[in-house]
């Protein structure tokens, strides 16, 4: 088997305001390649402004068989969110 | 079968069953793999050969306006391959290991594409047909239950509309023009009708991977349930052509609330796909100049050529 280029993943800003979202990955040979290779592949339709690219080799990413256990610290603390705490009902828009 | 095994596919059963996407890093059956690996890899092996036939008629489009928008879709079709290939890529094949299996045909690609496109009407009906039939498949994948998989069809299928009535509104200039033009058009519904059919694949009883792909829920549909509601669309669309389509045995079925249709001949079916096509020998050939003879010095500069730029900001550093 030939040496590939390599993978990268991509990241695409649609619009100011926005986060940059991952839209899927490409091969390329440098950085450059995989921007413009990015821009052809996943913004024919304007569908970004701003584009990320990193090679796919970089990602550290979590393991789906820890996922119960690696989650698991945030489980029990209801009391983080909002609904956690009784307001009565005069108190409007708190 | 161990029992931690077992326990993982229970696991992805469930997921499956509570329509849980399967992520690239997840548990799952070998076979789940690999029919993944199948059927993605030789989807984008249609969209890549797909691009043949319709590249055919870029130069020679009969205006501006039906040259770029050509372009466009043949530009898409490129993108639908990249797409896919990288979404069969996740599940630990590689994009070489696919170029080689399509150039050494151990790997298939829909047989439609094996028929040529001698008129200009040959490209209003790839569009309004062959890629209806193929977003009828694609509306489904959309909720197939591998993650990428739906991912990819998702954008595929936004872009995929336009081709289909680009292809429609190239029917109907034709169909509105001149007798001639329209003759064109009727001769190139009577060339395309039935491969489109045969686009859906064997008839579910027929059909080796159809249960179990079911039962994963890569399919959602049958191949007959699709090719019924593929007639059903396009019988309604050929009438507002004004053509006919070729099967005397078409009519609609009340009592089914359906179409009724001819029997299709699967002897050309088969043919097609063993290499007997009229076309076959052509499109390996152009994909395999494109990816070897063409293609591959092309590669291997723009890597040394990466590798040079690389030392080169080393040496800054340094």
């Amino acid at each position: 088997m030939k040496a590939e280029w390599p993978l990268w993943e991509v990241f695409v800003r649609s619009k100011a305001g926005l986060h940059h979202q991952h839209v899927g990955s490409l091969h390329a040979a440098d950085e450059q390649m995989a921007l413009e290779n990015a821009r052809d592949v996943y913004t024919r339709r304007q569908e970004g402004i701003s584009i990320w690219v990193v090679k796919s080799e970089y990602i550290t990413a979590s393991s789906p068989e820890e996922q119960s256990s690696f989650f698991d610290p945030a489980e029990d603390k209801v009391y983080r969110h909002p609904t956690f705490y009784d307001i009565p009902d005069e108190v409007k828009h708190m | 079968m161990t029992a931690k095994q077992k326990n993982l596919e229970d696991i992805f059963l469930q997921k499956i069953d509570a329509e849980v996407k399967i992520e690239p890093k997840d548990w799952m059956p070998d076979a789940y793999r690999k029919t993944l690996v199948r059927q993605i890899s030789q989807h984008a092996h249609s969209e890549i050969v797909g691009m043949l036939p319709e590249g055919n008629w870029i130069t020679r489009a009969p205006s501006l306006k039906r040259k770029i928008g050509l372009l466009a879709k043949v530009q898409d079709e490129a993108g639908h391959g990249l797409y896919l290939y990288s979404a069969a890529e996740t599940l630990g094949t590689s994009r070489g290991e696919m170029m080689d299996a399509l150039n050494t045909g151990k790997a298939k690609y829909s047989s439609i594409f094996n028929y040529p496109t001698i008129t200009w009407a040959d490209i209003g009906a790839v569009g309004w047909l062959v890629d209806g039939a193929a977003i009828m498949n694609q509306v489904m994948l959309t909720r197939t239950s591998y993650g990428p998989y739906a991912r990819a069809m998702v954008r595929i299928c936004k872009e995929e509309s336009f081709h289909q009535r680009q292809g429609f509104d190239i029917m109907m200039t034709l169909c509105n023009g001149t007798a001639q033009q329209k003759a064109m058009a009727q001769d190139a519904l009577n060339r395309w009708w039935w491969p489109s059919l045969m686009m859906f694949g064997p008839s579910d009883s027929e059909s080796q991977h159809s249960e179990q792909s079911m039962i994963w829920k890569i399919k959602r549909k049958s191949n007959d349930t699709l090719r019924q509601q593929f007639v059903d669309a396009a019988a309604e669309q050929a009438k507002v052509l004004g053509l006919e389509i070729p099967d005397p045995e078409l009519q609609w079925n009340e009592e089914k609330g359906c179409h009724d249709f001819g029997s299709i001949n699967w002897d050309e079916f088969w043919q097609v796909v063993k290499g007997n096509g009229i076309c076959n020998r052509d499109r390996m050939k152009a994909r395999v100049d494109a990816y070897e003879t063409n293609g591959s010095w092309v590669r291997e500069a723009a890597t040394a050529y990466a590798k040079k730029q690389s030392q080169s900001s080393i040496h800054k550093v340094a």
